[in-house]
């Protein structure tokens, strides 16, 4: 006997699906998916790839109507993982759902002892002046051997391959342009 | 990897070596046992007995860093037994190639050693070459100066026996995996190679990799279906951070980075590689195509014939300079930079000699770091030993977008570059990094503007216009990197289409196909799979031109037949004068009838057996670890590399065959955490199943040292120590080393003293600052430590001395 979830819905209410459905004697299989369906009813779901190793495996994340992230799971339709997820992945529903996550910008001045919140505008401000002053105070336009470097030697970066591929083309060409030759990332370690 | 995951099924051996695949990259295990199912058999080596080696049908153990000397016993079994695929050996690497007669190789040491300068000169390590140029060779095989007698002479010494006192592995293991891996040399059979870290991280990383690239073109398994040399990414990015350039050696595309000795475009065109014979495709001549195309990219109108492209505008290192990790945190050591972004990164715990690092950041004056999470880098100034009234450093921290709360692309280790929507917002004012970048360099520039500076050029014409409506637009950038034609506006088809004459840019040139007219490639879904062997070629897209298996005429016969008619992966059509397969590697005809030799990123169109491109010699020869429990190496009386620079003094000591320090120590990663842990440790489920560091050791070893399972432990190195959580295990085993016992200990590094709190700290508080001479990849994998059980009460925080 073949009973679809709506068959079912007539049958038995929602709400007494569990008691019922040891009577009836029928599958499981269809409550538990019923039961998943709820949960993830009416959210949207985006395809993302995973943030954690190289694989690339697939996952769809749910969003409800408010736009949080309610549930992530893996991509069946992606033809390396398949609907798999290892416990990384699994978990990284926890990235977006997370009391820890840094949520302000934080400044720590010269020998504090504690961070203090501050405003993304003061903070790229402040990060731009220094920036400059670094660089004009360490642009070197010939080596010692006369030959044109035209660098700063007094910045470095390192950083990062958890970056989208645009982001890291972006951030080289913004590395490259301020005259900085210490670019380096995990690739290197 | 020159392959990809999908791919492993098609293999009939699978050889994870310098990785635990099972436990790292736990999905692409389904494909592993996707091969297995049809009866391939899967070979684990490895220091330590794992999840992958309980899957695997062999797994033997060998001692940290003594990859090489197991490989080359390979080497030297394959030439012995006569296994290796003679077709291909012939006609696609450079086994025939007669070198200079000048090369030489004794006790350990290529000609062209200079001590002094630790050092090679490397004009013998060359090929002679008729007077069209076109290097000689001996089809036979039988010079004695031809490249194969000198690899089979070079490996003669790696025998069995003294194989086997080096690595530990008792012979009959040795040859069962010689035996099982050298069956793939036969053209219907192919054989892989999935490594790691447990390759790259060794003072011989790079010969790590050669010596099994040599394995791979002797046994014709390149450019194959089920073969490949198959690095496992430890990122979802790392592969395309790299193909974007971020490294101080390359710019996007892996284009050299720019140098004092080549002051203007021409001198830098010089560096494009020559080939002198008409059948090496030697695709590397389009560099000047593709510079001109990324300076167009960077400047936009700016860069113009008569200024050279803006080519002055890019910072030039001085000739030689290496800018690399470790040497980038010596000189932050040093007190060389004032500045310091750590984006997206914890050094504070991910790099080698992490204590070293530590003390290096307070010697800044400022520092900004961008990361989802609270990490040991942002927060080093409280960290342990550290007094914040002392340090002068200050500290911005950005918080910013998690991956599913924006827009934009990843490579996996196949290439694959595949689009990720966004899902969500970020959590409170946290912003995606791209917008982040975008917004500070506006500021940058304003201020050039105000004030100007030293040499504003750069900055101010810099191309900065990837916005729509006000905001950063991260489809801009993918067209901008995909390219141009500026004559008409429109996005190139490819790179076969950008010019070195200004009429079109390109940010970087091996993604050029990837956004164009037609749409964003890395967004698609498609599931075809016309040659059924998964190379799905309309799913998502793969550098470079969407071919999923690199090298792949390497596959076809002179007329351009599939050698392996189980798993054809190309084949040319004579009719239609074209190929059928995957993308082809590249267009030309078959090689029997007028085309070109199928490695054609070589300038010699062959793959090379004998590559004198390295610093540390054109064939792999065994090295010890810098540091390692024998004083001698068994091969040579050069114990360690010949060339790696060793950093002295201050927090870089080392210590060998010291009875203070009696065992090998390696570090690895466990599944449910993720590198130093900033992604992970914040993760209730995550933490919860693997909450500490902990220290492994054997049976044998604790009972030496009165360790029982569960004990604290203090794991010592002459630059730190932690303490750790004991487990004895028989998944670990002494190593019988030339008649001498050698015991291993291993521990994860996923942990730091920030979260959680009883957790424990870096392993790389341990490791050496020491690098491999081609790469300057720190020697993490092989190091001496000590193992002894805490006295005292378990201490709240670890310690570091």
């Amino acid at each position: 006997m073949k009973i679809t979830r709506r068959d079912f819905l007539k049958i038995s209410g929602v709400t007494t699906a569990g008691t019922l459905l040891g009577g009836l004697g029928f599958d499981l299989k269809p409550i538990e998916s019923y039961a998943q369906e709820l949960r993830i009813k009416g959210a949207k779901e985006t395809t993302t790839i995973c943030c954690y190793c190289s694989v690339g495996c697939g996952i769809i994340v749910h969003t409800d109507p408010k736009g949080k992230v309610i549930n992530a799971e893996g991509d069946p339709d992606h033809p390396i993982s398949e609907g798999a997820l290892c416990a990384k992945g699994a978990a990284s529903y926890q990235i977006a759902n997370n009391p820890n996550r840094l949520q302000k910008v934080r400044y720590r001045a010269p020998y504090s002892t504690q961070w203090k919140e501050v405003s993304w505008e003061w903070a790229l401000d402040k990060i731009a002046a220094n920036i400059k002053k670094s660089r004009d105070a360490s642009f070197m336009e010939k080596n010692t051997q006369g030959q044109v470097v035209n660098r700063t030697n007094g910045i470095a970066s390192v950083g990062s391959a958890a970056l989208d591929n645009e982001e890291c083309w972006l951030y080289q060409k913004f590395l490259r342009a301020l005259g900085i030759v210490y670019i380096e990332h995990q690739a290197r370690i | 990897m020159t392959n990809h995951y999908i791919d492993f099924r098609n293999a009939d051996v699978i050889l994870n070596m310098g990785g635990n695949v099972a436990e790292n990259h736990p999905v692409s295990f389904k494909w592993i046992q996707a091969a297995m199912d049809k009866g391939a058999i899967f070979i684990h080596v490895d220091p330590r007995f794992t999840r992958t080696s309980a899957k695997a049908d062999i797994f033997v153990r060998l001692r940290p860093g003594t990859d090489i000397a197991f490989l080359g016993g390979m080497i030297k079994y394959i030439l012995d037994n006569h296994l290796y695929d003679e077709f291909y050996v012939k006609n696609y690497t450079n086994a025939p190639f007669i070198v200079n007669p000048k090369f030489s190789f004794e006790d350990g040491l290529f000609s062209g050693y200079d001590p002094t300068k630790r050092a090679y000169d490397k004009s013998t390590w060359t090929f002679e070459r008729d007077e069209n140029g076109i290097p000689k060779k001996d089809m036979t095989l039988q010079d004695p100066r031809c490249v194969f007698q000198l690899l089979k002479k070079h490996y003669s010494r790696y025998t069995l026996q003294k194989v086997s006192e080096i690595t530990g592995t008792p012979v009959a293991d040795l040859e069962r995996v010689y035996k099982a891996y050298a069956s793939t040399g036969t053209p219907d059979k192919a054989g892989t190679v999935l490594y790691a870290m447990g390759w790259t991280q060794h003072t011989v990383g790079t010969q790590n990799v050669r010596a099994m690239a040599i394995v791979q073109d002797l046994l014709g398994n390149m450019g194959i279906a089920g073969g490949g040399i198959n690095a496992l990414r430890g990122e979802s990015n790392v592969q395309g951070s790299t193909d974007q350039g971020l490294l101080f050696h390359i710019i996007p595309g892996y284009l050299p980075v720019p140098r004092a000795q080549w002051p203007t475009l021409a001198d830098y065109n010089k560096t494009t590689p020559q080939t002198k014979d008409p059948r090496s495709v030697n695709w590397w001549r389009n560099r000047p195509k593709y510079i001109v195309s990324f300076l167009k990219s960077m400047f936009g109108d700016k860069a113009t014939k008569e200024n050279d492209f803006g080519y002055s505008w890019l910072p030039k290192l001085d000739p030689g300079q290496d800018a690399s990790w470790l040497n980038l945190f010596d000189e932050m050591y040093k007190g060389t930079f004032s500045g310091f972004f750590a984006w997206g990164m914890n050094p504070a715990c991910s790099s080698a000699n992490a204590g070293k690092i530590r003390q290096a950041l307070a010697k800044l004056d400022w520092m900004v770091n961008v990361n989802v999470f609270n990490s040991e880098t942002a927060e080093f100034w409280k960290g342990p030993g550290m007094d914040p009234k002392k340090v002068k450093t200050e500290v911005f921290q950005l918080p910013c977008a998690a991956f599913l709360e924006k827009e934009g692309s990843i490579s996996n280790s196949g290439r694959w570059m595949q689009w990720r929507y966004k899902a969500a917002n970020p959590p409170g004012e946290a912003r995606p990094d791209g917008d982040i970048m975008y917004e500070l360099f506006k500021k940058v520039r304003a201020l050039y503007e105000k004030e100007k500076g030293a040499f504003p050029e750069p900055i101010l014409n810099l191309k900065w216009d990837y916005e729509t409506n006000g905001h950063f637009d991260v489809h801009k950038v993918a067209k901008e990197i995909n390219g141009y034609d500026l004559t008409t506006g429109k996005l190139v088809p490819n790179f076969v289409a950008l010019k070195d004459d200004g009429t079109t840019s390109c940010g970087n040139w091996i993604y050029s196909a990837s956004y164009t007219e037609a749409g964003n490639m890395a967004a698609r879904r498609g599931k075809s799979d016309p040659t059924g062997l998964g190379l799905y070629p309309e799913w998502a897209w793969c550098w470079p031109l969407n071919r999923r298996i690199i090298y792949n005429r390497a596959s076809v016969d002179l007329e351009g037949n599939p050698r392996n008619p189980k798993r054809p992966l190309l084949k040319w059509d004579p009719s239609a004068k074209k190929w059928i397969g995957d993308v082809p590697d590249n267009a030309v005809p078959p090689m029997g009838t007028d085309g070109a030799y199928p490695f054609i990123m070589k300038s010699d169109g062959v793959a090379s057996i004998f590559g004198p491109g390295l610093a540390d010699g054109p064939f792999p020869e065994h090295y010890e670890p810098l540091e390692c429990p024998i004083e001698k190496n068994l091969l040579s009386n050069q114990r360690i590399n010949p060339v790696i620079k060793i950093f002295e003094g201050g927090p870089d000591t080392f210590a060998t065959c010291d009875p203070k320090y009696p065992f090998v120590c390696t570090t690895y990663r466990v599944t449910e955490h993720w590198q130093t842990g900033v992604l992970t440790r914040w993760l209730p489920w995550l933490i919860e199943a693997e909450p500490q560091v902990f220290c492994e050791l054997s049976i044998e070893l604790a009972k030496l040292r009165g360790i029982k399972n569960g004990d604290r432990v203090v794991v010592e190195t002459p630059r730190g120590k932690i303490e750790a959580v004991a487990i004895v295990t028989s998944r670990l085993k002494p190593f019988n080393i030339a008649g001498q016992t050698v015991h291993l200990i291993g521990l994860p590094w996923h942990f730091g003293w920030l979260h959680p709190k009883d957790g424990g700290e870096s392993a790389n508080l341990l490791t050496p600052f020491i690098g491999d001479p081609n790469t300057m990849i720190p020697e993490s994998k092989a190091f001496m430590a000590n193992v002894r059980k805490l006295a005292q009460a378990p201490a709240k925080k670890s310690a570091k001395s």
